[in-house]
């Protein structure tokens, strides 16, 4: 260390022994980002403020929480009623579950669209499904803790799920549940590893983390980053850009937590937990929908499983079934018409998961479930053999575009 | 790079309107199962600035108090916290003190005692199969957050007070079970609670039954959501705040952008 960038003695101390103040100073000051990202690279960081808001709020309710089958419910009504501003730290949890699920489902698409998984940023994107998934785990199972009926009926519907597995289905499903149903050590496995979860999650972003630093972010035009000149410096320039995005998603955020705290909610959880009584409809978490229309779409039980996690496995290893070494849509004409394809077929696929399962429903779920499929397995590896590209730009720095009529005209009217 | 910008706003805008769609079907296809619609109304208490009715709950407690509570609870509210609703310390007191709830002396045995303010509200049956037991074996559900318990609650709940009707000739109505149009399947254990003078308002309002629904279901909307008001309140404060974040961050990112943007 020949000159330190310090001038603060205390820290110059610190960091000579314990360079944590040159590690801050070189990811998250100097840390070199492509100049040309837009707003969807703002999902990151938001994705992260989700996390450590769902932590902190977690923490917080689950000081007043009680997990037990014949408190959990009314301990969560305390929370709302008599504990000081336990209202809001629970709607907040409640609603942050909601936001993180959208925050992270635009932060994927954006990856699919961008092709931000291709080499060298493989295990990045492999990360980020881990995350995913463990994601889903973690709300799963912290939507049982309110013991409401469509926690309970929920709860018994995935749990259910592994009984499809052969010979040791059932055994699997008893250890789950610590019992022969749904009951109240199944209620405090959920509650320990929903506290733990989270932690494994902020592990696995600090991984996410550290391989996104390796290579830089990807950029709207998927290029490499060629030197200087297409990249700034991470502070001020990204820092206040993710502040103002940080500020839009707050009055989102704000305007359900305040106004319709109940909007993605189900009515039926606020009916206690009753295993006497099956709800009419079990719909799971909006964000869940998609997937369990794949699960109802397959006829058979063990089939339907198997292609529901299949839905989240193809993530894990689409690196390799896109071929094509041109990351960004924006010179894959068909590519760019089949993401869009894909990003409707999920929005049907959440429609139809919270439909009932009965006449032209199935028959929907079954084709947009084989759309997925086909999305990953067939036209992913296929595409790069018929499609015809446009011509990639030089750098970020000197952008030469494929010129197109309404292209030059955005970009004469963005100069006045 | 301008292009890119540009591009992806538009993209951008797409896809926040394609994911409002998501959310907007999600949230209709909740209620898909039911298929009868209710009478919408317009309450004090609906829409981001909404409050409570004061006289109107007031009344609303009077019908519980009267109509409702010799079948259904409200074990989550407590005395106390009709002080939300506009009632002073001694009408708490006196109004707690009109129930009894059984405590332990300090000879270990079981007594009676008035109920406090600081009592949850006293629910008129010892247990669930007690209550079953005394109403044909239909549990009469406890009314502390049925508003937020039912799609649509306040106006499914006003509907369903004043849905009694004749049945239609072929619909047989069997005994202990009684007609209502806005049931799911019509058929419901609880007998019509309202009819006209039911009650006798203090403020001589009349007690039509419309009326007396329109209150209770004031009421019960409070108990479902006792921080309504104060939440929204703090909504207007916060959103006003983040409205000013959000553009000031605006201004420093197009000045900080600045001379990237420009050159």
């Amino acid at each position: 260390m020949s000159k330190s960038k310090f001038k603060n003695p205390v820290i110059k101390w610190i960091d000579h022994r314990l360079p944590v103040f040159s590690f801050m100073d070189h990811e998250l000051n100097h840390y070199p980002t492509p100049k040309n990202l837009n707003y969807f690279w703002n999902f990151g960081s938001l994705a992260g403020f989700a996390l450590v808001t769902m932590i902190i709020s977690g923490i917080v309710l689950s000081m007043n929480y009680t997990a037990h089958v014949d408190y959990a419910f009314d301990s969560v009504e305390r929370i709302m009623r008599d504990v000081n501003h336990g209202w809001l730290i629970r709607y907040i949890h409640m609603n942050g579950a909601s936001f993180f699920f959208i925050v992270v489902y635009i932060h994927i698409f954006r990856g699919l669209y961008y092709g931000s998984y291709k080499a060298p940023r493989e295990l990045l994107w492999i990360l980020g499904v881990l995350i995913l998934l463990l994601m889903m785990a973690t709300a799963f199972m912290g939507y049982v803790l309110p013991w409401g009926q469509m926690s309970f009926w929920g709860a018994t519907v995935i749990t259910n799920l592994f009984s499809a597995i052969p010979f040791v289905g059932e055994s699997i499903v008893t250890w789950l549940w610590g019992g022969f149903s749904v009951d109240n050590s199944t209620l405090n496995r959920f509650f320990s590893l929903h506290f733990v979860l989270p932690f494994v999650i902020v592990g696995v972003v600090i991984l996410h983390l550290v391989a996104l630093h390796r290579f830089g972010s990807n950029n709207p035009i998927g290029i490499d980053v060629k030197g200087t000149q297409d990249t700034l410096p991470f502070h001020p320039y990204y820092t206040i850009k993710d502040l103002f995005g940080l500020g839009i998603f707050l009055t989102f955020f704000s305007s359900a937590v305040f106004f319709f705290p109940n909007f993605m909610g189900h009515p039926d959880n606020y009916i206690e937990a009753n295993p006497m009584v099956t709800p009419a409809h079990i719909v799971p978490e909006w964000y869940f929908l998609p997937f369990y229309a794949i699960l109802r779409a397959v006829p058979d039980k063990l089939g339907g499983v198997l292609f529901m996690f299949g839905a989240i496995a193809v993530l894990f290893v689409i690196p390799w079934l896109d071929r094509s070494p041109i990351r960004s849509s924006q010179f894959r004409p068909i590519f760019k018409f089949f993401f869009w394809i894909l990003f409707l077929d999920c929005i049907l696929l959440g429609y139809l998961g919270a439909m009932p399962a009965e006449g032209i429903y199935v028959i929907l779920s079954r084709i947009a479930t084989a759309y997925y499929f086909f999305h990953f397995l067939v036209l992913f590896p296929l595409l790069p053999y018929i499609e015809k590209t446009k011509p990639l730009p030089i750098s970020i720095a000197e952008p030469i575009f494929s010129g197109s009529a309404t292209a030059s005209a955005f970009a004469v009217r963005e100069k006045k | 790079m301008n292009n890119n910008s540009s591009n992806s706003l538009l993209s951008y805008s797409l896809k926040i309107f394609l994911f409002l769609i998501l959310i907007f079907t999600t949230k209709i296809s909740l209620g898909a199962g039911e298929k009868i619609s209710y009478p919408q109304l317009n309450w004090s208490f609906s829409g981001i600035l909404g409050t409570f009715d004061r006289a109107s709950q007031q009344r609303g407690l009077q019908v519980y108090k009267e109509v409702c509570s010799g079948c259904h609870g409200m074990r989550l509210l407590a005395y106390r916290n009709l002080k939300s609703i506009g009632y002073n310390d001694d009408e708490i007191k006196a109004f707690a003190a009109e129930n009894s709830v059984n405590t332990i002396n300090d000879d270990g045995e079981i007594v009676e005692r008035a109920a406090r303010p600081s009592d949850k509200f006293v629910s008129p049956y010892p247990n669930d199969k007690a209550a079953r037991a005394a109403n044909g074996g239909a549990y009469p559900p406890d009314l502390s957050l049925i508003v937020k318990a039912r799609p649509d609650g306040a106006n499914y709940l006003h509907a369903l007070l004043t849905g009694y009707v004749d049945a239609p000739a072929e619909k047989k109505v069997p005994d202990g079970m009684y007609y209502n149009k806005y049931y799911s399947g019509n058929l419901i254990g609880m007998p019509q609670p309202l009819y006209d003078d039911g009650v006798e308002y203090a403020d001589g309002t009349k007690a039509t039954p419309d009326q007396m629904a329109k209150d209770v279901t004031a009421f019960l909307a409070w108990a479902s959501e006792p921080e309504m008001e104060e939440r929204k309140q703090l909504g207007i404060t916060v959103i006003l705040f983040l409205l000013v974040l959000t553009t000031l961050s605006y201004f420093a990112m197009k000045q900080i952008w600045a001379p990237v943007k420009n050159r």
